[in-house]
């Protein structure tokens, strides 16, 4: 195994540094870095040239130049990293080391965000084959495929955030929206459970009743501009999740499992609650909050281990996923909390310029709504291209697998239609579905260049585009290493994932 | 995917019915299992490519995207014209004329105008020749390298095939945009063509790696090894025994090329590292107006639309043909 990474490993490393020659010779010759000088009339322009000239090396042949980029580059592996300096002189490690916080971020969330969403959809598609739901995906999926990354971004500034904005200030949704938003989700739900005509339905008829009467009730006590969620909230979702999340690893006859999951969410919500009166949750730091979730993590691993009896392992994971998910909760219900002094401090709370709102003076929820709310359009954005490539994947890899022969042996043994789907079924199809993941996180990089410079971030993206302007190949070169480092690094997590899913790859 | 061979006693003419087929039985289906058709007669067989394209006619979603495409062309290129032909549109996309009230579209000009009172009809028709241009060059382009690079990387194996691949590697892992950028920037003085021509140069990476998987699996085949025994040489062994068998992939790839090569074509113009103004491309039409939103919605609305609706097009057409190519994938795809 080990040797299997680190043939990848050097592979991928011979890979890059032919890359990075390949790009050093195109941005040096795309464009005339003294252009600005040629055409000013300033009678320092001359001197101004020759001291460009000797600042980028322009002079030497472009070997030399790109060999003094890379020795600065292998710096980075004894500690003194320098990726040289911009056309401005100033250092473009330092550059980088702001920029690609805020891309960064924006790339894993909206990553994680696809993976979820269309790995799910995926999988719900294959289940509901050519039923009015796969079509209404598959058409969706198309749709997106389709789309203008930067002509889409527009129309979400304008229908996302401004009319959002405007509406927020009010904060009531008209009678006849509630109806339209509680019909489309009924027809949604029912759609994707299936059934019988008449479970269909009763479904439909449900949602919609159910979801128009909270709308409602929500206008009444002004609950879109004064939200809360409370400790109740928290455990009626959490110990919502920790039975679905059961029923779906280890079905629900597993007595164990169903109680230690729950056992997970009675104990998160009590330390919840000492956490809120000890008055630790009001002003956090990150890393607190990092802190918090580890000791989560280990106490709900803990209980399922105690209390998994015979399927130890598989309650284990049930547990941790209950624990996370109730973390979650609570993190949910602190933003919740705060969001009334947030609107407060910010009556236009979705932005759509910028990464953070400059002097913003809120405390730490604020400030972490106000990153939120600066990063929901773009990732948003971001996602939504991915998730219709990872679902169409998804769906194609599951249908593949259910075809199989060990599937049909599995239904004909008599297991539940769960078993099935979520043990013979997903787990061979994920093999193909890490590749796609692992190859979309390079290209969602890349897309983040238009996203970025839609959405007026100061991150990798505009890094990139101001040195490519200005024919400078430090920046570009930066730009090319973060996300060559990360589409390595993406693929060589790939290729472990694939080796631990299919031991046939192991050589 | 290559090897849909005529074996089934009424050829493989079967369109399953979407929905009447449940899951369980795609393993092995025969064409005992599939309902009956009406068969035009019994002993009429279809060559393979009979098959294939009344497979594609019978693609609903395909050919009705055909005909938009059509028409989109037809429009384009016939409203004001190519070169020094005329069009039946009497205004070009150059001139400026007097505005009529804010610009918004009226009958003189059906898609408006722009803030200085530029037919917009004129300036997206002429956006929508060159988008196409761009992204069938492209897609040819990249069609031809890409088939050419991966049959010769899978048929001669050996150093043959690390070079090409390693070459290939080199290419993926610099990102699409970003090196179409730079060599865009590059060639932005060169004309639609210079753009056509370089973009093509660098997006044929995902063919070549299909098409090489493809010959790999092709090149141990029985009718190749036979061809070899009877001395044929090896440029006549993958033009005329093993591409023809790949058809499939490489012409669904080259459709789902097209698409994509439009919207890189408009991401880049986008960015300013496309087609450069006075003259104008969807991206650019875009670009210069995505504030105009408030103001000017039309002159948003309409290059986008256009540019969905051809994309959308030509996915739904190489949706068609991968069916058409590849019935066994219908029932699971």
């Amino acid at each position: 195994m080990l040797k299997f990474i680190l043939r990848r490993v050097g592979a991928s490393v011979l890979v890059l540094l032919g890359a990075s020659v390949l790009m050093y010779i195109l941005v040096i010759n795309s464009g005339d870095p003294l252009a600005d000088f040629r055409e000013s009339n300033d009678p320092r322009a001359a001197a101004q040239m020759r001291s460009r000239i000797a600042a980028m090396g322009l002079e030497n042949p472009w070997y030399e130049r790109y060999w003094d980029w890379l020795k600065g580059v292998g710096g980075c592996f004894t500690g003194q990293c320098d990726l040289g300096n911009s056309v401005n002189g100033t250092s473009v490690l330092a550059l980088t080391e702001q920029a690609a916080g805020s891309t960064l971020r924006l790339v894993t969330l909206a990553t994680l965000l696809a993976i979820v969403l269309g790995v799910g959809l995926g999988i719900l598609t294959a289940i509901r084959q050519y039923s009015a739901f796969d079509y209404t995906v598959t058409f969706g999926a198309f749709l997106f495929f389709a789309l203008p990354v930067f002509w889409a971004a527009v129309l979400l500034k304008e229908f996302g955030a401004i009319r959002y904005n405007n509406w927020i200030a009010e904060g009531q949704y008209a009678p006849g929206t509630i109806l339209v938003i509680a019909a489309v989700l009924a027809l949604a739900l029912a759609g994707l459970l299936g059934g019988s005509r008449r479970r269909r339905l009763l479904t439909g008829a449900a949602t919609f009743v159910f979801v128009a009467a909270v709308m409602f009730v929500f206008n009444m006590i002004d609950w879109y501009r004064n939200p809360s969620f409370g400790l109740v909230m928290v455990v009626l979702t959490s110990a919502g999740a920790a039975v679905l999340v059961t029923a779906l690893v280890s079905g629900l006859k597993n007595r164990k499992a169903l109680y230690a999951s729950l056992t997970t969410v009675a104990v998160g919500a009590v330390i919840y609650l000492v956490l809120a009166i000890a008055g630790v949750l009001a002003e956090p730091t990150w890393l607190l909050l990092a802190g918090l979730f580890v000791l989560a993590l280990a106490i709900s691993v803990g209980i399922g281990y105690f209390m998994g009896g015979y399927a130890k392992k598989q309650v284990m994971m049930i547990t941790g996923i209950t624990g996370t998910i109730t973390s979650l909760m609570v993190v949910v219900d602190q933003l919740i909390a705060h969001w009334a002094s947030f609107l407060g401090l910010k009556s236009r709370p979705i932005s759509t310029i910028g990464a953070e709102t400059p002097q913003f003076g809120g405390g730490f929820w604020e400030s972490a709504l106000d990153k939120g709310a600066q990063l929901l359009l773009p990732t948003l954005l971001l996602a939504l291209i991915s998730v219709a490539t990872h679902s169409r994947y998804t769906r194609a890899s599951m249908l593949e697998v259910m075809g199989q022969d060990y599937v049909r042996t599995a239904r004909s043994k008599g297991l539940s239609e769960r078993e099935v789907i979520v043990k013979h079924a997903f787990r061979n199809a994920l093999i193909p579905i890490t590749t796609i993941v692992a190859f979309d996180f390079a290209a969602l990089i890349g897309g983040a260049v238009i996203t970025e410079r839609v959405f007026g971030w100061k991150g990798m993206g505009q890094l990139f585009q101001q040195g490519l302007n200005a024919t400078d190949p430090n920046p570009v070169m930066a730009f090319f290493l973060v996300t060559g480092v990360a589409a390595v690094t993406m693929n060589l997590l790939a290729d472990i994932a694939y080796a631990s899913l299919d031991p046939r790859i192991r050589r | 995917m290559s090897d849909i061979r005529n074996t089934a006693p009424h050829g493989e003419d079967f369109e399953p019915v979407p929905g009447a087929q449940s899951i369980d039985v795609q393993g092995g289906v025969g064409a005992g299992h599939l309902p009956p058709e009406p068969l035009p007669t019994e002993d009429k067989s279809y060559s393979q490519t009979q098959l294939v394209w009344r497979r594609f006619l019978r693609h609903r979603a395909a050919m009705i995207s055909c005909a938009v495409i059509v028409l989109i062309v037809l429009v384009a290129y016939s409203s004001i014209g190519v070169g020094p032909i005329p069009g039946w549109w009497d205004k070009t996309y150059l001139a400026t004329y007097d505005k009529i009230g804010t610009g918004s579209p009226t009958l003189t000009h059906p898609f408006g105008q722009d803030a200085i009172g530029k037919d917009y009809f004129a300036m997206t028709m002429r956006g929508t020749q060159h988008s196409l241009f761009i992204a069938l060059g492209i897609g040819v382009l990249s069609t031809i390298l890409g088939t050419l690079v991966g049959a010769l990387a899978g048929y001669f194996r050996g150093w043959v095939d690390s070079v090409l691949m390693r070459m290939t590697d080199v290419f993926i892992v610099i990102p699409l945009l970003v090196i179409a950028a730079v060599l865009g920037k590059m060639a932005s003085s060169w004309g639609i063509w210079g753009l056509t021509l370089i973009l093509g140069a660098v997006t044929w990476t995902g063919l070549a790696r299909l098409v090489r998987g493809e010959v790999l699996s092709l090149r141990e085949r029985e009718f190749v090894m036979a061809a070899q025994a009877v001395g044929t040489s090896a440029s006549r062994i993958i033009v005329k025994h093993i591409l023809p068998n790949a058809v499939g992939v490489i012409i669904v790839n080259a459709t789902l090329a097209i698409s994509s090569a439009i919207l890189l074509e408009t991401a880049l113009s986008f960015l300013g590292y496309g087609v450069q103004s006075p003259d104008t491309s969807l991206g650019l039409l875009i670009s210069q107006n995505q504030n105009a939103f408030a103001t000017r919605p039309w002159l948003f609305w309409w290059p986008g639309l256009l540019i969905l609706t051809i994309a959308l097009c030509v996915n739904f057409i190489g949706d068609g043909l991968r069916d058409a190519f590849d019935p066994r994938q219908t029932r699971k795809d």
